[in-house]
């Protein structure tokens, strides 16, 4: 299992050199330099040590260096928490991040269990009772809930509830406490305003993970082996739970790293109708902005999460699957 | 804990099943897989049931366990009584299929034993945790004393270190071993009778021969009865007592094993010796039995054997032969013996 | 051999059926596939969807979709009508047209059904010009009414342009930008997955560390990343098709995965090991052998990500990072409906995307009913 463990860190290691070269690449992908952009700022502003404060970036940057030795600057930076600067906002990328990726963690693993929760009986139910009425109301719901884009259900959640409730939904504060310290009555008003983005979020994910869960299950229903269970006389209860269930769990457990990326692209884009702090909006900003640095800096955290997330399920399936560990 | 051998009275009766009809209910229309069969299943004593892929014997043997693929499968009529060793009698059709007094029966007393073994056992349990599970669930024993047992089992069908294997999971071991489990669990709660479909089809032919005398040895050593179902002639001869011989659902022919194999009186039965190569019968040309299976969505009337049966008379075409008794335990559902 | 409990679940006890063996591979799908309702269904509405969307789009929609009309700016749906304000029956359906006021408190155009003035709705009926295949000017409609009248079906938006048509135009853009990635796709994805799965080994390993890296990043953050630096002097059908190619940059990583799955299996299989024995060449083995049994499977793998690609357009769109206007496509369309108050006062700017719904819906469907149909026991 160490063994297991060691190989699988290092291959997350390689993964995440890779993805930091990616998204390296992607903050110099726009055509001209990202100086370019602060220069016309500086210009613009005329201030008198306009030419002093590029000189500095220009060094900081190691702009007048080859690329490779721009990259490792920029990631030996990185590494110690020195992300660059943000121009838009002329403020340090790492003042901006670390606040928006904790909320951003919080809706996709509250989203991801939600997910869970909701799915896994919905689909053990389904396989059990396959074609039953039931089961094809929940069939055509989940091909519906795929079908919905999330931006698009967050928006008539929005409308109804402010039509018909009064409400305003979005965000994940009322105003009074959105800048208060974090308080029981903070987090009182932080969890009455999780549930709407972590719903929203998980719902496309818990129609995919229904149907898995289904035909996953419905697959090794009709495998031999729980007919041996069958055959040796144990309630069909624990056939299915202790023979089958566990067994359909692993391929979803593998599925994570597949609901992980689309929970955390659905919270991006859920989270600019709901105007969430999260990463999103954010991203999206600088992105249209050509603020290069931080768009990369969520890029690549983002990534992050996802190969953590995935290195944390392959390691919870050899947990669960004796045959991985062994392999 | 040793089995003693017991000596048995020869004929006593453990399983009765008669007339028996299965059939499934599909979109294509209504297939009748098993269509009046009936037999005995003795004691001690081995019964080979043997025939084509498809004739029923499969889904004769998910009918005595009922554990016939639902809602499709179902008993239309006829009756399965099993004599339990505490005495009396239960006729398993008219139980429910998950009631506690079914699964007593299933594993407990007819334990079940299937053709792959590469799949039949759960790969994310250990072999010895399949096994305990069926013995604490029959016995009512600690879990310390259930794993002894299945320690002894394992020991029994020849798996060599059993008290560590006993840990392994199914993928550690090979396809022989993996069988040898399953009859090691299927043997735990000591069955009055033991139903292996094609038990060493999967496997290879050294160690087919392997497992099939560990097997007899233990039939012997339990002093249980084995329904043994295999399409494979040499199996039957090699193990069985008395065989019974079925054709797309119907029995063809029932004799004691010596008396079948000199004496064959089906035509199919003829056939199916003609097909298969045997030791002894050196020399003989390999004659395939001409046509296919009918398709059970379009049977003929008659005897179902009849388009490719070979002395095919008019009236086998319109209409089905009753069993007749040629010699005594001889029986044969065919015209020419009428 | 086999008639264990395992083969009786999928096909209960057939050795040999003689009706259907009779039918050919072909009839035996066409027959499962027209057996799955809601998968029909979902064909038939996909092919008005193209015919009305992406062939005749301009016939099909009443008005030019780029004319912007100060008269009707936020118009709501235009219903037609059969019954008038009497209740007296008409055979030909008519709109009621509207009177405008300025509301001098908010200082915005407020239409009023007019029920004096009513327009009949005639079929075929010269109307706004427009090009056909996007050169042949024409001026023919499905749908007219005579001028002065107006024919907003599904209201205008804040520069009074027609929403309907606009809706017809969009998909035109939203329903190609799927097949073209999924063609994309399906290239990049066989050819990898292919020479991963046949050859192994060191490409084999750095093919699959390339996957890793691509499904490492979240796909619409990636997406948008590349979008964002695609040069804005580019023109619509050049972004267009480097869109459409942003996509498939990250989904071929799925069906490379699945192909080579299915080549390592078939490899083993004897027609390959005898098609080497023969001395047949690689390029041979592979597109004789190996890719078209693995077709059916690619064709399933791809009909299933086309919705991932429309939804995904949609999204980049509906944050600005995709189709830019004037080009439309139904994310462009929903940007109008970004904000609650606005979707409050005119809730038929989010009719484009119970298009997107239906589209994606359908195609969910059709891939659904196609991978049963191909292999029946997938499910």
């Amino acid at each position: 299992m160490a063994a297991f463990i060691g190989r699988r860190f290092i291959s997350m290691l390689i993964t995440l050199v890779l993805v930091s070269v990616v998204g390296f690449i992607v903050i110099n992908l726009p055509p001209g330099s990202y100086l370019d952009v602060y220069r016309a700022q500086l210009m613009v502003l005329g201030t008198s040590t306009a030419e002093q404060q590029i000189k500095a970036l220009e060094k900081r940057y190691a702009l007048d260096k080859p690329l490779y030795y721009q990259y490792l600057k920029w990631i030996t930076g990185f590494v110690r928490g020195d992300f660059g600067r943000s121009f838009q906002y002329n403020r340090e990328v790492s003042e901006l991040v670390w606040n928006r990726l904790g909320f951003t963690v919080v809706v996709s693993v509250c989203s991801l269990v939600f997910s869970w929760i909701v799915a896994l009986p919905i689909g053990i139910y389904s396989a059990t009772h396959k074609y039953s009425a039931a089961d094809n109301i929940f069939t055509f719901l989940s091909f519906i809930g795929l079908s919905i884009p999330s931006f698009l259900i967050a928006l008539v959640l929005m409308v109804i509830s402010s039509r018909y409730f009064g409400m305003s939904v979005g965000g994940l504060f009322s105003r009074a406490y959105e800048n208060a310290p974090w308080s029981w009555a903070k987090l009182v008003d932080f969890l009455q305003h999780l549930w709407i983005p972590v719903v929203v979020v998980g719902l496309a994910d818990t129609a995919g993970l229904m149907r898995v869960m289904r035909g996953n299950l419905s697959d090794i229903l009709s495998m031999q082996y729980v007919q041996t269970a069958r055959a040796k006389g144990l309630p069909e209860r624990v056939v299915i739970y202790k023979h089958a269930v566990r067994n359909a769990l692993h391929p979803l457990i593998m599925n994570l790293g597949m609901s992980l990326p689309g929970i955390i692209s659905g919270s991006t884009v859920v989270s600019i109708v709901l105007s969430l702090p999260t990463c999103g909006p954010l991203y999206f900003n600088a992105l249209r902005s050509q603020d290069m640095f931080l768009a990369g800096t969520f890029l690549v955290f983002m990534a992050i999460m996802l190969v953590i997330g995935n290195f944390l399920a392959d390691i919870a399936l050899a947990m669960v699957d004796p045959r991985i560990r062994y392999e | 804990m040793a089995v003693q051998e017991r000596e048995l009275p020869a004929n006593e009766v453990l399983l009765e099943v008669k007339d028996l009809r299965t059939q499934f209910f599909t979109e294509q229309g209504v297939v009748k897989a098993v269509d009046g069969v009936s037999f005995t299943i003795k004691k001690g004593k081995v019964l080979g049931i043997v025939g084509e892929s498809g004739c029923g014997k499969s889904i004769t043997a998910l009918s005595i366990m009922r554990l016939l693929p639902e809602p499709r499968g179902k008993i239309v009529s006829g009756t399965i009584t099993f004599y339990p060793p505490e005495g009396g009698s239960v006729d398993i059709t008219r139980l429910d299929r998950h009631s506690a007094e079914m699964r007593r029966i299933r594993g407990r007393h007819i334990a079940m034993i299937f053709q792959e073994p590469m799949t039949s056992l759960n790969p994310v349990h250990t072999i010895g945790d399949q096994i305990i599970e069926a013995i604490q669930l029959h016995q009512d024993v600690d879990k310390e004393t259930a794993r002894k047992r299945a320690i002894e089992v394992l020991n029994q069908v020849d798996i060599p270190h059993p008290e560590r294997r006993i840990n392994e999971y199914p993928h550690q071991m090979s396809g022989g071993q993996r069988q040898r489990a399953m009859i090691a669990m299927a043997l735990s709660c000591y069955p009055s009778i033991l139903i292996a479909d094609e038990p060493t089809t999967a496997l290879d032919v050294t160690i087919q021969a392997k497992i099939l005398r560990n097997m007899r040895d233990l039939q012997r050593q339990y002093g249980m009865a084995i329904m043994l179902i295999t399409h494979d002639l040499g199996v039957i001869g090699q193990m069985a007592d008395e065989v019974l011989v079925m054709y797309v659902g119907r029995k063809v022919e029932q004799a004691d094993v010596r008396e079948l194999f000199l004496n064959p009186l089906h035509p199919y039965t003829q056939g199916l010796f003609r097909s298969i190569p045997l030791i002894g019968l050196k020399g003989k040309k390999l004659v395939p039995i001409a046509g296919s299976v009918p398709s059970p969505y379009n049977l003929p009337p008659g005897c179902y054997f009849a388009p490719r049966c070979p002395r095919a008379m008019d009236i086998c075409r319109q209409e089905a032969p009753a069993e007749y008794e040629v010699e005594p335990g001889h029986f044969v559902s065919c015209w020419l013996y009428k | 051999m086999a008639d264990t409990a395992v083969n009786l679940e999928a096909s209960p006890a057939v050795p040999i059926d003689q009706e259907r063996s009779t039918l050919t591979q072909t009839e035996l799908i066409w027959r499962r596939f027209l057996r799955n309702r809601l998968a029909v269904i979902g064909g038939i509405i996909l092919i008005v969807f193209y015919i009305t969307m992406v062939c005749f789009p301009g016939f099909f929609s009443p008005h030019n979709h780029l004319i912007q009309r100060e008269d009707y700016i936020s118009v709501p749906p235009q219903l037609p009508r059969w019954f008038d304000e009497e209740g007296k029956f008409h055979w030909r359906p008519f709109v009621y047209g509207f009177t405008t006021e300025l509301d001098m408190e908010r200082f915005e155009w407020v239409h009023f059904v007019d029920t004096s003035q009513k327009y009949p709705i005639y079929f075929i009926a010269r109307g706004e010009e427009y090009k056909l295949f996007g050169f042949i000017p024409c001026n023919i409609h499905l749908l007219g009414v005579e001028p002065p009248g107006t024919l907003f079906l599904f209201g205008t938006d804040e520069l009074g342009r027609c929403l309907f048509s606009r809706i017809l135009h969009g998909g035109q853009i939203s329903l190609t930008v799927g097949l073209v990635g999924v063609i994309l796709t399906i290239i990049l994805g066989s050819i990898m997955g292919t020479i991963s799965g046949y050859y192994g080994g060191l490409i084999d390993n750095l093919i699959q560390r390339l996957v890793e890296l691509l499904m490492s990043f979240p796909d619409i953050p990636l997406w948008a990343a590349l979008s964002a630096a695609l040069p804005p002097e580019w023109s619509p059908a050049k972004r267009f098709f480097a869109i459409s190619a942003i996509l498939s940059l990250r989904n071929w990583t799925g069906l490379a995965r699945q192909v080579r799955a299915k080549i390592l299996a078939f490899r083993e299989e004897d027609y390959t090991l005898a098609a080497q024995a023969m001395g047949a060449s690689d390029r041979r083995i592979i597109l004789v052998h190996l890719l078209p049994n693995a077709a059916s499977h690619i064709i399933v793998v791809a009909t299933l990500s086309i919705p991932g690609m429309i939804l995904a357009e949609t999204a980049l769109s509906f944050l600005g990072l995709g189709i830019q206007p004037p080009v439309v496509s139904w994310g462009v369309l929903l940007q109008h409906a970004q904000e609650v108050a606005v979707v409050m006062d005119r809730p038929w700017l989010l009719l484009p995307g119970l298009f997107v719904v239906l589209a994606v819906l359908s195609f969910n469907f059709l891939g659904d009913g196609i991978r049963d149909a191909v292999d029946p026991y997938s499910n």
